[in-house]
């Protein structure tokens, strides 16, 4: 009788969320359409600015250099730049982004390397600016490059070698499977993030509808004038509650399993002309592991959602209580991207970033089952915990009749 | 009994006690905040008392609140409909709640629909709505189960004539159809109207009981708000000062 009258009303709430189009923006169309705009799109926008960028000529202008024409003579023949006469107001165009550097190559520089006296060049460029970066990452290269030139000419003619200035070389190697570490940590991170974010995203508008909706609507009254025990409406309720956040979770992690992969795709054609992006990728097992361990997470989510919504008198009011909550939500899955947190036993227990670290090493198909054991374990707890409540809430008469 | 933040624990309803039977509608009359909500809340167990108990056909309102809920059709003007339902799945939707297998549940759907002349509208949203037909498929939402004990809480607040006029009818049908009719209300004229026993209620008490005949003979009035003055008064001076 029980489960019939649950039944009943996850019936009758989902068939009025599939009607409602805010619940469907936030359950279908975020996750299937914003995220993969934002990660495709965004990225394909970034890479096309970039490659716009390293691919235009700078100009730039040399101060000074009159006395050293072999340098001045080797910045002009770089084919990646385009020198320009000095202007006046030089400071003004760079500030301005007309030009991105300006090189100062200080009086009598060639003639102080043959006395092998030591000058600087300084480089004038602004700083953060792409385009001034790109520019000055060139001139930094021709200048290391023709200092490397210099110290070999003046060891040749002392017939020293090479190995006096450079006595040994400091190498790294990883040794971590290429699809568990670098980039891919921190892809592991972003994914927890999305997908804890968006599990509450998913539940927070049908919880406030149909718990504070109600009230604003009139309809609460009419519910409990209903033989329905109040237990099982909230339980109906619920449901209805969790199955909308877990499909925005589902959604989100296919999503960006098919993003990420057309992504890839669209890296491994820009690596055959010389780019050598990392590759991101989710595997069917890694993208279940993170839906099953989201399970709880949602419970926990639904049900917290509906305790605070319960409470408020109208929409607003319940938007109001569960901003809050939402920066509660967003602060253990921001850390969980932050590198150096990792799981111990203690961060095990804690709500949230127990499931995001934990996540986090899943997507990179990292296993730790004792790990996965407590934090399923102790969200399941949690969840029983916010489910109860829940239910209490919705049998206090001085809240569901708050004036 | 519930506490105020201004004013300290409030007694909504104290010891008031009443018999409605079948076939009789009776008067709840009071002014705003006299109780009359409470009190048939109370009765339709949408809320609990902290004292005392009421009975409906034989279950206990505090023991029973189910089955209580499951003989009595509520309706207000604060119980409103879910604007994404149609017509037809609102009243489904508590004939299912009420526990009708979906044989009677069509019959009885059929039947409301047929006897309310809401075939018209049956597959519109209930956000699509006038307030005419909105009215009408609460009554079909209250019908559904036909229950044997009816509460109107003020069912015409704020109805237009017409609208009013479709649930005066609609209560006299249910005493015609020997249903138990409580009806609350501030307007004198629906109570001399439509009321077999009258119920005078102020600051939660039940200050006077009687047919209209009796209370007129009683207080020697003959206009119902004269005799609803006489009784409420002193009373009323009390709350306003509290």
């Amino acid at each position: 009788m029980a489960l019939r009258s649950i039944g009943i009303v996850y019936r009758k709430e989902l068939k009025e969320a599939l009607r409602d189009r805010r619940t469907l923006v936030t359950m279908l169309v975020v996750p299937l359409l914003i995220f993969p705009l934002l990660s495709v799109g965004f990225g394909a926008m970034v890479a096309v600015i970039i490659g716009k960028a390293q691919e235009e000529v700078p100009k730039i202008m040399i101060k000074g250099g009159a006395d050293s024409p072999d340098v001045v003579e080797g910045l002009k023949k770089m084919d990646k730049i385009r020198i320009v006469p000095l202007a006046d107001d030089w400071r003004d165009q760079i500030v301005n982004k007309q030009i991105p550097l300006v090189i100062e190559i200080p009086r009598g520089f060639e003639k102080s390397l043959a006395n092998q006296e030591q000058l600087t060049v300084t480089l004038y460029d602004y700083s953060g600016e792409l385009k001034s970066e790109i520019a000055r990452g060139k001139i930094q290269k021709f200048f290391d490059d023709y200092r490397d030139r210099v110290v070999t000419n003046r060891l040749a003619t002392k017939n020293l070698p090479a190995s006096l200035v450079k006595p040994f070389d400091v190498k790294q190697q990883n040794v971590a499977p290429p699809e568990k570490s670098g980039g891919a940590l921190f892809f592991g991170g972003f994914i927890a993030y999305i997908v804890v974010f968006l599990c509450l995203n998913g539940g927070m508008h049908p919880a406030i509808d149909l718990t504070a909706g109600e009230k604003e609507r009139g309809t609460m009254e009419t519910i409990l004038s209903s033989p329905i025990p109040r237990a099982n409406l909230v339980i109906g309720k619920f449901l209805l509650v969790l199955t909308t956040a877990l499909t925005t979770a589902a959604l989100s992690v296919i999503s960006m399993g098919v993003s990420f992969t057309i992504a890839n795709h669209l890296r491994t054609a820009s690596a055959q002309a010389g780019d050598t992006g990392m590759n991101f990728h989710i595997g069917f097992g890694a993208a279940l592991s993170v839906f099953i361990m989201a399970i709880p997470l949602a419970v926990l989510f639904a049900a917290v959602l509906i305790t605070v919504a319960t409470f408020a008198k109208t929409n607003k009011e319940a938007q109001s209580y569960i901003m809050p909550l939402m920066f509660l939500v967003i602060i253990p899955a921001v850390a969980a991207m932050l590198p150096g947190i990792d799981l111990t036993p203690k961060l095990a227990l804690v709500p949230i970033l127990n499931v995001s670290l934990l996540c986090k090493e899943l997507v990179i198909g990292t296993y730790h089952w004792n790990y996965i054991a407590i934090i399923f374990t102790s969200t399941c707890v949690y969840a029983a915990f916010a489910l109860f409540l829940a239910v209490k809430m919705f049998q206090r008469e001085s809240v569901l009749f708050r004036s | 009994m519930f506490q105020d933040k201004k004013r300290g624990a409030i007694r909504a309803v104290d010891h008031v006690s009443f018999i409605c039977r079948p076939g009789q509608i009776y008067g709840l009359l009071g002014a705003n905040g006299a109780g009359k909500t409470t009190t048939l809340r109370i009765l339709a167990t949408i809320l609990e008392p902290t004292e005392g108990t009421a009975v409906v056909c034989g279950h206990d309102a505090v023991e029973q609140p189910e089955k209580v809920r499951a003989n009595v059709g509520f309706l207000s003007t604060a119980t409103a409909l879910y604007p994404r339902l149609t017509a037809q799945e609102m009243v489904e939707y508590f004939g299912r709640l009420n526990g009708l297998d979906e044989g009677t549940l069509k019959k009885r759907v059929n039947d409301i629909f047929d006897r309310l002349d809401m075939n018209g509208f049956r597959d519109r949203r209930c956000d699509k709505l006038s307030t005419g037909m909105k009215q009408k498929t609460s009554i079909a939402r209250t019908l559904v189960h036909d229950p044997p004990v009816m509460i109107f809480d003020e069912p015409t607040l704020g109805l237009d004539i017409m609208t009013a006029r479709t649930i005066i009818a609609f209560i006299r049908e249910c005493r015609d159809r020997g249903k138990t009719v409580i009806f609350s209300t501030h307007v004198m004229s629906e109570v001399e109207k439509l009321c077999d026993v009258i119920g005078i209620i102020q600051s939660g008490k039940l200050l006077d009981e009687g047919t209209l005949g009796g209370l007129r003979q009683k207080h020697g009035e003959q206009d119902l708000e004269e005799i609803f003055v006489k009784i409420v008064s002193p009373h009323y001076a009390q709350t306003e000062t509290n």
